[in-house]
C-alpha cells in the first residue's frame, strides 16, 4: 500500500520544510504532497530512494539539486536551476522554470512543460549508464546547451518559435534536438547542425512519448515532426588553443 | 608548421662524465622525456628533451650526470629577456596561448622575505616549548559572536549557544587542493595518509574522490568546482568539509581544462565523465552569476548534507579581495581560502600565471582587516595559500591574519618533485603529475606519505619554536598579531596596507 504524507509549506522556511520531507522519506513514505509552496528552495535536495514528491505551488531555486532517485512533480513554476547537478531521478514541472535548468546534470530527467530561461542544460554531462535528459515543452532562452558534455536536450517549441540564440556554445558532447528548423545564425561557435536521421528519431521517440504522457499531450504528431539536431563540431573545442611553454 | 626561426638554443644541457659512467642504463630507464637512449653499448643524450626534472641525476649510481641551464647565452638585454624573446618565437610559430606548469616565474619581490619575525629578550622572556606547552590546535569554521550559558539542575554550567561545525586541526598546515587527474592516485594516497598521521586535512581538488581514498575520507575536504566533476550527494557526504572552488591564484578569472589524454579509465570513473574526453571547468559556476547567487549554492550544499559540515570557498587573490572576502563571509560560508598569485597549478596560461592577481601576504592582511572592520571576522576562518614555502611563511601568514594555510607545491616537493614545471606534459618522471601506470608506480605511497608527514611535523616543530621564542603559547595569540612582524625594506604604502611597522619601529 502506498504511504502518503501531506505537508503544509505555508510560511515554513526551507530548512524545516526539507527536514520534514527528509523525515517522511526516512519513515517510509512513497508519496509526499507538499502544499502551499511559495518559493522554498532546495526541495528534494540530495534525496535518495524512489519516493514521489508532489509540489503544489512555486518551487524555489535548486529544486532536486544533487538528487539521486526520487521523482519531483511541480504543479506550478520552478525558479533557478531545477535539476542542478542531479544524479538520477525525475523532475516534472507543469509550469515554466528559470535560468540554468539542469545545470551540470549527470543523469535522470527534467521535463518542463512551459518555457525555460537562459543557459538551459548548461554543462550537462554523461557517464556510463548515466545519460541526462532535459525536455522543454515551450521555448528556451540564449546559451541553450552551453558547454554541454553529454546527454539529450530536447525542445518541442509547442507554444511558438524557439527564442534561443548562441545555442551550444562550447558544446563538446551530447545532442540538442529542437522541433522545427533552427537558423544557422542561432548556433554558437563549436556547434553544428545535422539532419535528424531515422535512427535519431527512434532514439528520441520514447522520450517524447514519456513527456507527452506526463503532460497529457498527443505524442504522435510530435514524434513525427521535423527536428533540427545540433551536435559538437569537435569533441575537443579547446585542444588547438594552447602551445607549451 | 614551418618557420624561418630555426631551433631555439638549448634550455638545458645534459652531460655524462664518461669516466664515471658504468653504462648501467638507469638514466635511460628513469627519464620519461626521452633524453637518453642506447646506441649499441653507448648512451646517447638528446638534451633538447630535458626538463631538468633531475630524475636521472637522482638515480645515477655514480653521480656521472651533470645538467646546466641555459648553456647558450643570448645577447644580454634588460628589456628583451630570454623569456620574452622565446615566447615571441613560440607564438610567432604557433599563434597560440602559451601554457605553463607550476607557479609564477615572474621575478617579483616576495613580501614574506621582507617581513621579519619578533623574539623576546630581557624585557619579556621567551618561553621554552620543551617545558611549556605551545598550543597549535586550530579550529576552522564559524565562531559564535557571543556565548549564552545555562545552569543545569545539578548546578553545572553549560553553553546553550548552538555551535556551527568546525574542523579541528592539530597543526595549522593543511594539504591544498590538487585534483586526481592533475596528480596521480599514489600522490593523493600519500597526502591522505600524511594528513591522517599529522591530524590535519587534505583537499581533493576538483577531480572527485577515488574509492582508494575512502578510508581517509574523514581527513578529506571535498571540492565542488564549476565543472562539478565527481560531485554527487555521496561525495559531499564523505568529506569532512566541502570547498566551493570559485577561483585559483595561478589563473584568476579563468577555468581549467584537463586534456582528454589525462582522462584515463580510473580518472574517468572518479570524475564521472567519459574516458578520453576533455574535462572543462568553466570560468564561473554557471549557477553563481553574482554574489547574491553564492548563498544559494552554499545553502544548497549545506541542505544536502544536513548542515553537519563546514563549507569553504576558495578564491584567487585579486584587487578587490577584501570586498570579495567580506561578501563571501555574508554568504553562509564557514572558511575562505585565498590563493595568492604565486599559487601552483598543473597548467595555466603563462600570461595569467605571471601577470594576474596580488600577493597572498597582502590578500590575507586586507581580508582580515576588512572582516574585523565589518564585524565579520568570527563568521569565517581564513586560509592562506599560494606559495607557502616554509614554516616561517606559515607563521607570517598567521600573524597577518590567517587561521591556517594550505600547502601544495611544498607537499609535492616533499614527494620528490623538482619544480621543473612540466606537469602539463603528463609524463612526470617522479610519478606525481602523471597517470601513466609505469610512472605512477615509481611513487610508493607509504614512503611518500612519510616524507609529507615528516615535512608537516618538521614545520610544526619550527612553528612551536618560533612562537616560544616570541613568548606566544597559543596560536590564537599569534593570529593577526602584526605587532610580532616588522617590514624590512618595504615601502610606506605597503606597510600601511599590511598594517605592519617598519623594522626599528
Amino acid at each position: 500500500m502506498t504511504k502518503l504524507v501531506t505537508i503544509d509549506a505555508k510560511g515554513v522556511h526551507y530548512t524545516p520544510l526539507n527536514q520534514q520531507i527528509r523525515k517522511a522519506i526516512e519513515d517510509g513514505a512513497d508519496e509526499i504532497v507538499v502544499d502551499n509552496v511559495l518559493g522554498q528552495r532546495f526541495i528534494g535536495n540530495g534525496l535518495r530512494g524512489n519516493a514521489v514528491i508532489r509540489v503544489n505551488g512555486v518551487a524555489g531555486g535548486d529544486l532536486a539539486m544533487f538528487m539521486s532517485g526520487p521523482t519531483v512533480v511541480v504543479h506550478g513554476n520552478a525558479e533557478h536551476a531545477p535539476g542542478n547537478t542531479m544524479d538520477s531521478g525525475k523532475v516534472v514541472i507543469h509550469g515554466s522554470a528559470g535560468d540554468a535548468v539542469a545545470h551540470s546534470m549527470r543523469g535522470g530527467k527534467v521535463f518542463v512543460r512551459g518555457d525555460i530561461g537562459y543557459r538551459g542544460g548548461i554543462h550537462m554531462k554523461q557517464y556510463e549508464a548515466h545519460r541526462p535528459i532535459l525536455v522543454v515543452g515551450g521555448s528556451a532562452q540564449a546559451f541553450l546547451g552551453e558547454y554541454m558534455a553529454g546527454g539529450l536536450l530536447l525542445v518541442l517549441a509547442l507554444d511558438g518559435a524557439m527564442k534561443a540564440r548562441e545555442i551550444g556554445s562550447g558544446i563538446h558532447g551530447g545532442e540538442i534536438v529542437i522541433r522545427g528548423n533552427v537558423d544557422e545564425a542561432c548556433l554558437a561557435a563549436g556547434a553544428k547542425k545535422l539532419p535528424l536521421t531515422d535512427e535519431d528519431r527512434a532514439r528520441i521517440a520514447p522520450v517524447i512519448r514519456e513527456f507527452a504522457d506526463d503532460f497529457g499531450l498527443d505524442p504522435e504528431p510530435l514524434v513525427n515532426a521535423d527536428y533540427t539536431r545540433i551536435v559538437p563540431a569537435s569533441a575537443r573545442p579547446f585542444a588547438g588553443k594552447y602551445t607549451w611553454e | 608548421m614551418s618557420s624561418n626561426i630555426g631551433s631555439m638554443p638549448l634550455r638545458y644541457r645534459v652531460t655524462i662524465d664518461r669516466e664515471r659512467c658504468m653504462e648501467c642504463g638507469r638514466c635511460i630507464e628513469n627519464c620519461s622525456y626521452g633524453v637518453f637512449r642506447w646506441d649499441g653499448d653507448r648512451i646517447l643524450i638528446n638534451s633538447r628533451n630535458c626538463t631538468a626534472c633531475h630524475r636521472c641525476l637522482a638515480y645515477c649510481p655514480r653521480d656521472a650526470i651533470m645538467l646546466e641551464e641555459h648553456p647558450c647565452d643570448y645577447r644580454s638585454h634588460p628589456v628583451w629577456s630570454r623569456q620574452v624573446r622565446e615566447s615571441i618565437y613560440n607564438q610567432a610559430r604557433t599563434g597560440k596561448i602559451i601554457l605553463a606548469g607550476m607557479g609564477s616565474v615572474a621575478d617579483l619581490p616576495i613580501i614574506f622575505d621582507h617581513l621579519m619575525l619578533d623574539a623576546c629578550q630581557v624585557t619579556t622572556p621567551p618561553t621554552d616549548p620543551l617545558r611549556e606547552p605551545v598550543e597549535l590546535r586550530t579550529y576552522l569554521g564559524k565562531k559564535p559572536s557571543r556565548l549564552d550559558f545555562a545552569r543545569k539542575p545539578n548546578g553545572d554550567i553549560e553553553v546553550s549557544t548552538e555551535l556551527a561545525p568546525n574542523l579541528m586541526l592539530e597543526t595549522p598546515i593543511m594539504l591544498g587542493h590538487m585534483s586526481y587527474g592533475a596528480i596521480s592516485l599514489n600522490a593523493h594516497l600519500a597526502m591522505a595518509r600524511a594528513a591522517k598521521e599529522t591530524g590535519t586535512y587534505m583537499g581533493t581538488g576538483e577531480g572527485g574522490l577515488h574509492p582508494g581514498l575512502y578510508p581517509y575520507q574523514d581527513r578529506m575536504i571535498v571540492q565542488v568546482a564549476s565543472g562539478r566533476f565527481g560531485v554527487n550527494v555521496d561525495y559531499l557526504e564523505r568529506g569532512a568539509a566541502i570547498e566551493l572552488k570559485l577561483g585559483q591564484g595561478a589563473k584568476p578569472g579563468i577555468g581549467g581544462h584537463l586534456p582528454g589524454e589525462k582522462v584515463s579509465a580510473d580518472v574517468s570513473r572518479t570524475r564521472m565523465i567519459p574516458e578520453g574526453s576533455d574535462a572543462i571547468s568553466p570560468a564561473p559556476h554557471h549557477d553563481v552569476y553574482g554574489i547574491e547567487d553564492l548563498p544559494q549554492l552554499v545553502n544548497s550544499v549545506k541542505e544536502a548534507t544536513g548542515w553537519k559540515k563546514p563549507v569553504f570557498a576558495k578564491i584567487a587573490a585579486v584587487n578587490n579581495n577584501a570586498e570579495n572576502v567580506a561578501a563571501i563571509a555574508r554568504s553562509g560560508v564557514d572558511a575562505v581560502a585565498i590563493d595568492g598569485f604565486r599559487g601552483g597549478t598543473g597548467a595555466a596560461p603563462r600570461v595569467f600565471r605571471d601577470h594576474v592577481g596580488i600577493p597572498i601576504e597582502v590578500a590575507i592582511a586586507t581580508a582580515d582587516r576588512e572582516l574585523r572592520k565589518q564585524g565579520l571576522r568570527n563568521e569565517v576562518s581564513l586560509i592562506a595559500c599560494g606559495s607557502i614555502r616554509e614554516s616561517a611563511d606559515v607563521v607570517k601568514a598567521i600573524a597577518l591574519g590567517a587561521d591556517a594555510v594550505y600547502i601544495g607545491t611544498a607537499a609535492l616537493v616533499a614527494m620528490g618533485c623538482r619544480v621543473c614545471g612540466n606537469c602539463y606534459q603528463g609524463v612526470c618522471s617522479w610519478g606525481i603529475a602523471t597517470q601513466r601506470p609505469n610512472l605512477v608506480a615509481r611513487l610508493d605511497p607509504d614512503v611518500a606519505s612519510k616524507q609529507v608527514a615528516n615535512l608537516i611535523h618538521a614545520w610544526t616543530l619550527e612553528i612551536t619554536e618560533l612562537m616560544g621564542a616570541a613568548g606566544i603559547n597559543s596560536i590564537e595569540s599569534l593570529r593577526g598579531n602584526r605587532d610580532r612582524l616588522r617590514g624590512y625594506m618595504l615601502d610606506e604604502g605597503l606597510l600601511e596596507i599590511l598594517d605592519v611597522k617598519s623594522v626599528g619601529a
